[in-house]
């Protein structure tokens, strides 16, 4: 057996096992996160939300994915084909592809690469081609409207984003994911940096097409942005492909500022509990905070989401760079 | 034997892509072709084992410099048929460019020669002794050559500044949101918490004015009252 596993068939096998084992349960946690997302939206607004389809309305997940199935895909007619079905693809895969560097748990990760951190940020700033190309390909106004905001957005709050990662990484001295969680055995980021650990969850929120940065689809003004041509697979693809990236863009949070796997203390009724159970608790907290948020602010003007990117988080993130730079000198904190 | 499919696989689709950036009808199909072609390229910098370079490559092309490009091409509004019109009678002059282009390369070509140590250094983006390649060009540049990177970066800077100098136009008579304004104004817009029951009128709240019965005359001297405003 040992020596099967070492040519390269076993080797392929191995790592198709392992992204079996870590992409089913991502996938269910999309299907279950839409689920929360009506649950805990209907809770805030005094409803009952999803509680007909099996108990709870557990099985509701299901149900809408079978109802998008049965559906027709619709191509316009005016629509660049090829583009068209590839874009929803695309936006799947690349929220599927990031998921190979993220380590669950010490050792735990499909590729633990030493440029990690780099790797999930290429792969996040990939994400708006879908939306681009969808919104081009589809030949109609209010989807070109939606992709063209959404370019704008993504880049701009990338940059605030990349001064953020900038920032933990000089704290922690590697490009390592395993290393950036290790790096937080005394303190989670969270409480030395917390001005950017606002900034990079407000930047995600953005970088996700969240409300209330969920101009790109606004359906007040574009009536559903940049997917309005979508019907059935092609409009699940982006839905899911939507949920999986906020699944993404918690378990980054979560690995550069709550600490990864870690328990809060490493104290005895903490450490019985093992480390991806306390890594998918913490996506569950980033996770509830992007529904909650969703909830409870109003969409932002256009304009004043430039603002807020380039006039507000820029400067500021820069500004802690270059503080956070500072202390780490002249305390000699800085990793060698 | 695998990194060496792997990499006739990537260079292939490399070549083909860039040639597919020129010949492509469309730009926008040009501007994804090139989106493939920078993806081989950081594909070719991981073989070669400068896994840093690639990740750079696919975050500051792909990630931000293409994605302005397909931008700016998108919105473009290109007549295409205009676009071929002259190509018959530039084709003899750009054939002359191109053949002289190309017999220079050749001359340059032929009198190439690698230098003695040019072997140890090809494909070896880690200088040895446990540097991992992100390490090894972090202290080329932030320690080597650190004030030549930093001319560098204001060189971009200036040009930077240059071109918003040159492109801005300041359009007068536009509106601007003063966000800073807007949050410390005060006294324009009070809340008065009303005891439930009691009417407006006995908190001095004031509706519409009713319309009066003298509004006639207000028409007819405008001049010396103004309108109204003043009851």
């Amino acid at each position: 057996m040992d020596g099967f596993l070492a040519t390269p068939v076993g080797i392929l096998a191995i790592t198709l096992a392992q992204t079996l084992a870590l992409l089913v349960p991502v996938l269910i946690a999309v299907a279950y996160l839409t689920y929360a997302e009506r649950k805990v939206l209907a809770a805030m607004q005094l409803r009952k939300g999803p509680n007909v389809v099996g108990p709870f309305g557990l099985l509701q997940p299901f149900a809408d994915a079978l109802k998008m199935l049965m559906k027709e895909t619709i191509v316009p007619s005016g629509a660049n084909r090829y583009l068209f079905l590839f874009a929803p693809m695309l936006t799947f895969l690349l929220a599927m592809l990031a998921w190979a560097v993220i380590p669950v748990n010490e050792g735990w990760a499909i590729a633990d690469i030493n440029v990690g951190i780099l790797y999930l940020f290429a792969i996040s700033s990939l994400g708006v081609y879908g939306i681009i190309i969808a919104g081009w390909a589809s030949n109609s106004k209010y989807a070109f409207l939606g992709a063209l905001r959404s370019a704008a957005q993504m880049v701009s709050y990338e940059v605030s984003m990349g001064f953020v990662i900038v920032t933990v990484l000089m704290c922690v001295g590697s490009l390592n994911l395993t290393a950036i969680v290790k790096a937080q055995e005394t303190v989670w980021f969270f409480l030395p940096l917390f001005p950017m650990f606002v900034i990079f969850f407000i930047s995600t929120l953005a970088e996700t097409n969240r409300a209330p940065f969920d101009l790109p689809e606004g359906e007040s003004e574009l009536v559903a942005g940049f997917f309005v041509e979508y019907s059935s697979m092609s409009f699940a693809l982006f839905f899911l492909g939507e949920y999986a990236n906020m699944i993404l863009m918690s378990a980054l949070t979560t690995i550069l500022f709550l600490g990864g796997w870690l328990p809060p203390l490493a104290v005895e009724p903490f450490i019985w509990i093992p480390g991806p159970v306390w890594f998918a608790l913490k996506i569950c907290l980033c996770l509830f905070t992007f529904i909650w948020v969703r909830a409870t602010f109003p969409r932002y003007r256009y304009d004043q989401l430039m603002r807020l990117g380039w006039k507000v988080f820029l400067p500021f993130s820069l500004v802690w760079l270059v503080l956070t730079a500072a202390v780490l000198k002249l305390t000699g904190w800085l990793p060698a | 034997m695998i990194t060496a499919l792997a990499f006739y696989l990537f260079a292939a689709i490399l070549i083909a892509s860039a040639v597919m950036v020129v010949t492509a009808r469309n730009p926008v199909h040009s501007v994804l072709f090139l989106i493939l072609a920078f993806f081989n390229a950081a594909a070719l910098f991981l073989i070669a084992g400068a896994e840093f370079l690639a990740m750079i490559l696919v975050i500051v092309y792909v990630g931000a410099v293409a994605v302005l490009f397909l931008f700016v091409v998108m919105m473009l509004d290109i007549d295409f048929a205009r676009l071929r019109e002259g190509f018959q009678r530039y084709a003899p002059i750009g054939a002359v460019v191109g053949g002289i282009l190309f017999l220079e390369l050749v001359l340059v070509l032929g009198a190439w020669s690698f230098a003695d140590q040019a072997d140890d250094l090809r494909l070896s983006p880690n200088p040895g002794g446990g540097l991992t390649n992100a390490e090894a060009i972090g202290r080329i540049i932030y320690t080597d050559y650190v004030y030549l990177f930093q001319a560098a970066g204001l060189v971009l800077l200036v040009a930077m500044i240059g071109a918003i100098v040159l492109t801005h136009r300041d359009r007068p008579g536009t509106r601007r949101q003063n966000i800073g304004a807007q949050v410390a104004r005060t006294g324009t817009i009070s809340l008065e918490k009303v005891p439930v029951g009691a009417g407006v009128k006995e908190l001095g709240i004031r509706r519409p004015p009713e319309p009066e019965a003298e509004a006639p005359k207000v028409a007819h001297d405008a001049g010396h009252h103004g309108h109204g405003g003043h009851h």
